[in-house]
């Protein structure tokens, strides 16, 4: 037992923390619900109520997935890159605003997909290698790069969209419709869940592949794991920062041109929607590991689903579930929490191992 | 003159650029003394919305300025003592606490405010109090500059008069000598008998002071209501203008002005069909320069890659 709980420390670790959340909104829902008992079903099973449901969780998901990548590479090598949010953004935009433009090619269908999308993920991989690259080559802080990284993209999208795209005949502002040609399918009736959804998984697993069987993951997991070894190592840290932001950025740019491409079929967005700090939720609960990131993406949507249900059939408010994100993402960065009884049990362990080494004897 | 000119070098023009940086001072001050002490506290913005908040609900119930501005000030500082707690009790890196800790303010103030207000949008329905004005006779004489800085709010005084405090604290306090020590090497300031982590708790205490009064201008001094998620990233911007000033006091105050300069300009220039984004995206890009060239010029004893 006590083995097992070494052995899976940081997930029963995270584990805790999320009961812990669970906890808390329990309370807060009992504290100030006037039919507590039922809002409590609202939160917690009102996601699996219905079919559109599920799929809204699957829907909710998918972008989030993306970002959860796009956040983790980067931060694998240490490297606190927060341009997710930008990166999804922007890429959207041009690459609405190329999809528009090629239209006139009447390419066929599924070529038309892989052109866009490849273009949006080359966008991501242009507006990652920004701060990749002025944070290897100039060290500068990369949060603050980032962050305002963010600010300029959105500013660049809003303008390229309202000013050179926008359908004035829509009576909001937004881009003109994307052809029905480039529409990535939804597959399941009742549901909005695309092929995006598919796309996004197979990127948790290319990204899964790329992080732990690769040189190249190798390195930046190195990075990460131990600058100066790393470094005095051979591995070449100018290109692993640069590296990482790239591939980062390649993951949200597809991952902002799919949710157009599968949901929107044109660029709405007048604010920033979020995703890129969704995915820094994520990739704090999947300890940046692709795989558990995956699933963290879907509890998270799972919540959120089930604070719209709350919102609408119950007196508490939806916002509840940003207050239960941070106090997991809290417990679960805190290093030092739970380090007490990890080491009462590493000690425990050993005492028992040197005992039953030297009771045969 | 060319009209659009004239107003642009008008007093109302530069009043309002005091107006909009005032909010901006206060957090950027915020951020300046936390990179001082070497960590960024990017909880500015989560900061000034609960002391946004807190000040509303507090003047409503009471009806009772200088109980309001305690509340602010205490609710602003508990989140840089949860940060603190956090980042250096329970090792938490203090970016990604933040990053939680500004979720929260965002969660919990709307949810309060639909619990005391019934509303998830504004706090109209709660009759709360405002800062005073400052009408000085003396000033009103002056020419131009009379028309500049008279009839302010009590808070734009105050925030020029931070920077000052800043200054003083960081260069002529043996705290401030402190922060600065921690800031540059942590392990010779600890090897000389300074408490590393006190140190840090401290600087971070007065950044929630700082972002809890820019907090309490944007909700009881810029306008009269809380709304949601009203610093609108002026938490994040802050960041950006203590940057730009190499985290120094007037470099800081500089920065936070030219945001101010550039947000008075989008809103004079938006009934002439400039678009607004192009004006308003010129000081982030001239942060990503400013931090570039900054880093590059500093950065020679520091490690490639280390944060």
């Amino acid at each position: 037992m006590e083995k097992f709980i070494l052995k899976y420390f940081n997930l029963l670790r995270t584990i805790i923390a999320i009961l812990i959340g669970f906890v808390i909104s329990i309370s807060i829902i009992l504290l100030v619900s006037k039919n507590s008992i039922a809002s409590l079903g609202y939160l917690f099973l009102g996601p699996f109520g219905s079919i559109s449901r599920i799929g809204n969780i699957i829907e909710l998901a998918t972008p989030i997935i993306f970002c959860g990548i796009a956040i983790a590479i980067p931060f694998q090598a240490q490297q606190f890159n927060v341009g997710a949010e930008g990166t999804f953004f922007i890429s959207a935009a041009l690459g609405t605003a190329f999809a528009l433009i090629i239209q006139k090619l009447n390419l066929p269908g599924f070529v038309y997909i892989i052109v866009v999308l490849t273009f949006a993920g080359l966008m991501g991989a242009l507006w990652g290698f920004i701060p990749g690259y002025l944070k290897a080559k100039f060290r500068a802080n990369m949060v603050v790069l980032t962050l305002m990284l963010n600010y300029i993209a959105y500013f660049i999208s809003i303008y390229l969209i309202n000013y050179h795209f926008r359908d004035k005949s829509a009576g909001y502002l937004t881009s003109y419709r994307l052809p029905d040609t480039v529409y990535l399918k939804q597959f399941i009736p009742n549901t909005r869940i695309h092929i995006g959804f598919l796309i996004a998984i197979a990127s948790v697993f290319i990204a899964y592949y790329f992080l732990y069987h690769t040189t190249l993951g190798y390195e930046i997991r190195m990075v990460g794991f131990n600058f100066h070894f790393a470094k005095y190592s051979g591995i070449n840290v100018f290109k692993v920062i640069v590296l990482s932001s790239i591939i980062g950025g390649i993951f949200a740019g597809i991952g902002g041109m799919s949710e157009v491409m599968g949901i929107h079929r044109r660029f709405l967005w007048q604010s920033l929607p979020g995703y890129g700090w969704d995915g820094v939720v994520v990739s704090i609960i999947g300890r940046n590991n692709p795989i558990l990131i995956m699933f963290a993406a879907f509890f998270l949507a799972y919540l959120r689903i089930g604070g719209q249900v709350l919102n609408l059939l119950s007196d508490v408010p939806y916002e509840l579930i940003s207050v239960i994100e941070a106090i997991i993402i809290l417990l679960i960065t805190a290093e030092a929490f739970l380090e007490n009884v990890k080491y009462r049990i590493t000690v425990q362990v050993a005492e028992k191992e040197v005992l039953e080494n030297e009771s045969p004897s | 003159m060319n009209p659009l000119l004239k107003s642009i070098l008008s007093t109302t023009f530069l009043f309002s650029v005091l107006r909009v940086a005032t909010p901006i001072i206060f957090p950027a001050l915020g951020v300046a003394i936390s990179s001082l002490s070497g960590s960024t506290n990017i909880a500015l913005e989560g900061i000034m919305l609960v002391s946004a908040f807190a000040g509303v609900v507090v003047s409503a119930f009471t009806q009772n300025l200088w109980l309001s501005l305690i509340a602010g000030i205490s609710a602003g500082v508990l989140i840089a003592l949860i940060l603190g707690y956090f980042s250096l009790k329970l090792k938490a890196d203090i970016i990604l606490a933040a990053i939680a800790l500004n979720l929260f303010a965002s969660g919990i103030t709307v949810f309060l405010l639909y619990i005391f207000a019934h509303d998830k949008g504004v706090s109209s329905s709660l009759k709360s109090l405002v800062f005073p004005i400052i009408k000085l006779d003396f000033l009103s004489e002056i020419p131009i500059l009379g028309g500049i800085l008279n009839n302010q709010n009590i808070l734009v005084y105050i925030a020029f008069l931070s920077v000052a405090i800043y200054y003083v604290i960081v260069f002529h306090t043996p705290l401030g000598l402190k922060i600065r020590a921690v800031g540059q090497n942590p392990d010779a300031a600890s090897s000389v008998g300074i408490n590393v982590v006190r140190i840090k708790l401290y600087a971070l205490i007065i950044s929630g002071v700082f972002g809890a009064l820019g907090g309490l201008y944007l909700s009881m001094g810029y306008v009269s209501w809380f709304g949601r998620d009203m610093t609108a990233g002026r938490g994040f911007i802050a960041i950006a203008a203590s940057s730009i000033g190499g985290n120094m006091p007037l470099g800081t105050l500089l920065g936070s002005l030219l945001f101010g300069i550039v947000y008075a300009l989008a809103n004079f220039l938006a009934p002439i069909n400039i678009p607004s984004e192009i004006i308003q995206v010129i000081p982030y890009i001239v942060t990503v320069l400013v931090l570039t060239i900054y880093s590059a010029r500093t950065a020679k004893e520091k490690e490639v890659g280390e944060e």
